[in-house]
């Protein structure tokens, strides 16, 4: 799961010093004080969810006198690659950005874990299908699922029941139809309640690649053979369009402004909590947010909507997840195995981590654990992340930079600088490709 | 001789001339930075020029800021210099008070700049709101990004200010005397006595500003990240970068985005080799453009 992090300070001051930083390049074998039994844990959660994992570990740390683990919370991948490089990294390493395990597997800097998988007999089977894609790169596994992330429709019932309307959408007209009805706007024509904010850019949902999107109009970036096809995919233009259309009845300068207003996505005042936005696209994660910040509010959650040509769609979603691995260099990699195989594949500790921060149990034993406290709300998102239909985003050599070129063009349509959406997009798939090619000129990532 | 170099030297050779050459050596490899580095040639500078959309608006971005800030810093913070040498009462305050910004760290100051130029929430939108003015959508707009990173630069302009101050004060007494029994009125007074005299600060000031202006990052990547803030997650902080649609995508930001963002340390290395060469260029063209307007006292002609 992603989180905000203190990244943006950390990388401000690495970007004051970026030519000198630019070369830096020897890795030097660092010096590491630690004692031979201690395990050093790096995670992304922080707050309330560090809490929580911290005290998953404690219970492997009392049950094995043979190490003693310090859990590390806030990390990014940039913090991850400079470990990495200066040889100072620590034993275990997660990250959020499954996009990112194609680097990880593809250079080397978290170890291959197959020779301990066959030397315990793991049974990657285990795993569901979409876990096992992201935690690997071209055939070489060099990370495991921690608990998953699958995104579905949020809905405050409060608002529901004063506009009228009785069930969740189930295709985007119905969504953009609903969106309409629950919008509510001052006398100045400023927007007081959003139904839906399709906004590219706002908060998790709405990532502007639009990764969490193209499984409910099952469009896909890349073809058999890599080459991107944005354009040839009449899901995408479809999904644009619908976009468009409602950001223009909203007003995108109007939305803009209501948006600047709006309380930080992980903090109390998400403008999904205080009632501010009648329907979410939003990870199973939100569950244990509005249980813990807001728990009078009045909400429901579902399936996301679908494209109306594809109602047999509904149910699927976009999922990714946590991966866990082992860096290079590091002294104590057995332990650190031994670790890794108890977070990623024991019931019980998945089970009581899904339960403290409510993402989807990652192993198909866990998720039917009688340990899992039960909350239909939450049940929807195992469902989710459990449907056929549900997709991830791609792995390729270049990472998120595809995905980066994609959000610049999908800002820029919002905002009504596209004129011919067909060619920009056709430009923007020979982009993609030119940028995969410099990936991998001269090997890319093995 | 070589011996009393020698610490400069070594620091020399440390600090700069290893890092240089390295930058050099890499922008010619595939270089993933956890990898070894693979040569690849020329494919870095190809897809510069060719292949990289972005490369284009970050670079017309960076133009447009030493093109058109840069000048502007200097000019205000020549004219603050100004009314300052010529302040009667309150000097120290006042000197004080121009001055203070320039302390405040970049990251505070353009987070204090984000939250005040809030469309929504923020002290000016809200006061313009009571007047019945419709701000602008400041930090959110393409448009007006870069007049508030402007703004923001110029808020901070203290030190130039100071230097400009001083040489200004600088100024012998006994030219402004002999210009006025000349019958030249203020105006002309800073065109034939303050400006030469002070003109060496000024070509101090656009060589140092034009430098800064081409290494124009911090601000940038904050006030495109704090201004996007609803998807500030740890793994897509990278797609903030430029926000809003690459309005703040200063070529710095572009090369960072390259190098420690996107895993690809070797062609961010071609980035920053163009970089220097451009850097080099525009101080070359000025310094030797200074020769007919910089006035150096007691200097031989």
């Amino acid at each position: 799961m992603r989180r905000v992090t203190g990244s943006l300070l950390a990388a401000a001051a690495v970007g004051a010093a970026l030519t000198a930083a630019i070369t830096m390049g020897s890795a030097h074998a660092g010096a590491r004080s630690a004692k031979a039994d201690k395990l050093v844990v790096w995670v992304g959660w922080s707050k309330r969810e560090l809490s929580v994992f911290k005290s998953v570990v404690s219970e492997y740390d009392a049950k094995h006198p043979e190490v003693q683990i310090k859990v590390v919370g806030s990390i990014n991948d940039t913090k991850i690659t400079n470990a990495i490089r200066s040889g100072n990294a620590p034993d275990v390493v997660s990250s959020f950005t499954s996009a990112n395990v194609g680097v990880y597997c593809g250079t080397g800097a978290w170890v291959d874990l197959s020779p301990y998988l066959k030397k315990d007999h793991v049974d990657l089977s285990q795993f569901p299908k979409t876990s096992l894609y992201y935690t690997q790169y071209k055939g070489k596994r060099c990370a495991l699922p921690l608990l998953a992330d699958s995104y579905g429709l949020y809905y405050n019932k409060a608002l529901f029941r004063k506009a009228g309307i009785t069930k969740p959408p189930k295709t985007f007209t119905e969504l953009a139809a609903d969106a309409k009805k629950l919008t509510q706007r001052a006398k100045s024509g400023k927007l007081k309640v959003m139904g839906f904010d399709p906004f590219w850019g706002f908060y998790s949902g709405n990532f502007a690649d639009m990764t969490n999107y193209a499984p409910l109009f099952a469009a896909t970036y890349l073809d058999g053979k890599g080459k991107a096809i944005l354009a040839s995919r009449f899901a995408w233009s479809k999904l644009l369009r619908w976009q468009k259309k409602l950001i223009d009845y909203y007003g995108y300068d109007k939305v803009v402004r209501f948006q600047a207003g709006l309380g930080d996505e992980f903090s109390p005042s998400n403008a999904f909590e205080v009632g501010k936005i009648a329907m979410l696209m939003d990870g199973e994660w939100r569950v244990a947010f509005i249980a813990a910040e807001h728990p009078k509010l009045s909400y429901g959650t579902a399936p996301m909507p679908v494209d109306d040509a594809h109602p047999n769609l509904y149910g699927a979603g976009s999922v990714n997840g946590t991966i866990i691995g082992i860096p290079k260099g590091g002294k104590h990699a057995d332990e650190a195995w031994a670790l890794v195989k108890y977070l990623t594949t024991n019931d019980h500790a998945l089970a009581k981590f899904s339960n403290g921060i409510r993402n989807v149990p990652s192993t198909r034993t866990s998720a039917k654990s009688p340990e899992l406290k039960p909350d239909p709300r939450f049940q929807t998102f195992i469902r989710i992340f459990n449907n056929p239909n549900s997709a991830t985003a791609p792995i390729t050599a270049a990472g998120n930079a595809n995905l980066t070129l994609v959000g610049r063009f999908t800002v820029k349509w919002q905002a009504g600088k596209v004129k011919n959406l067909h060619d920009g997009l056709k430009k923007l798939d020979r982009q993609i490709d030119a940028q995969n090619a410099q990936a991998s000129a001269g090997g890319g990532p093995p | 001789m070589l011996l009393l170099m020698s610490p400069w030297l070594a620091g020399f050779s440390i600090f700069f001339g290893y890092p240089l050459v390295m930058t050099g050596y890499l922008s010619f490899t595939h270089y993933d930075l956890l990898s070894p580095a693979k040569w690849i040639g020329w494919a870095n500078y190809s897809y510069l020029l060719h292949g990289d959309p972005q490369v284009w608006p970050a670079v017309v971005n960076s133009l447009e800021w030493i093109g058109i800030v840069v000048p502007l810093q200097v000019l205000f913070a020549f004219g603050v210099a100004l009314m300052l040498a010529r302040a009667r009462l309150g000097l120290g305050f006042f000197r004080t008070v121009f001055y203070l910004p320039a302390l405040a760290p970049p990251v505070a100051a353009t987070l204090g700049f984000v939250y005040l130029l809030n469309p929504a929430t923020g002290p000016i939108n809200t006061v313009l709101d009571h007047l019945g003015i419709q701000g602008p959508l400041w930090f959110q707009s393409p448009g007006w990004a870069k007049p508030s990173l402007a703004l923001l630069s110029l808020w901070g302009v203290g030190n130039t200010m100071i230097i400009f101050l001083a040489a200004i004060l600088d100024v012998p007494r006994h030219l402004y005397e002999s210009a006025e029994l000349d019958g030249a009125g203020p105006l002309r007074r800073l065109r034939w006595v303050t400006l030469p005299t002070v003109s060496p600060v000024v070509l101090f000031a656009a060589v140092f500003g034009v430098i800064q202006g081409l290494q124009y990052f911090t601000q940038a990547y904050v006030a495109a990240n704090i201004a996007a803030g609803q998807a500030s997650q740890a793994g897509d902080t990278i797609n903030n970068l430029g926000y809003p649609q690459d309005a703040t995508l200063f070529y710095p930001v572009l090369l960072y985005q390259h190098g420690f963002v996107n895993f690809n340390m070797g062609y961010a290395s071609a980035l920053a080799m163009l970089l220097l060469a451009v850097a080099f260029a525009v101080v070359l063209v000025i310094l030797l453009n200074s020769r007919r307007w910089v006035h150096y006292a007691g200097a031989v002609r």
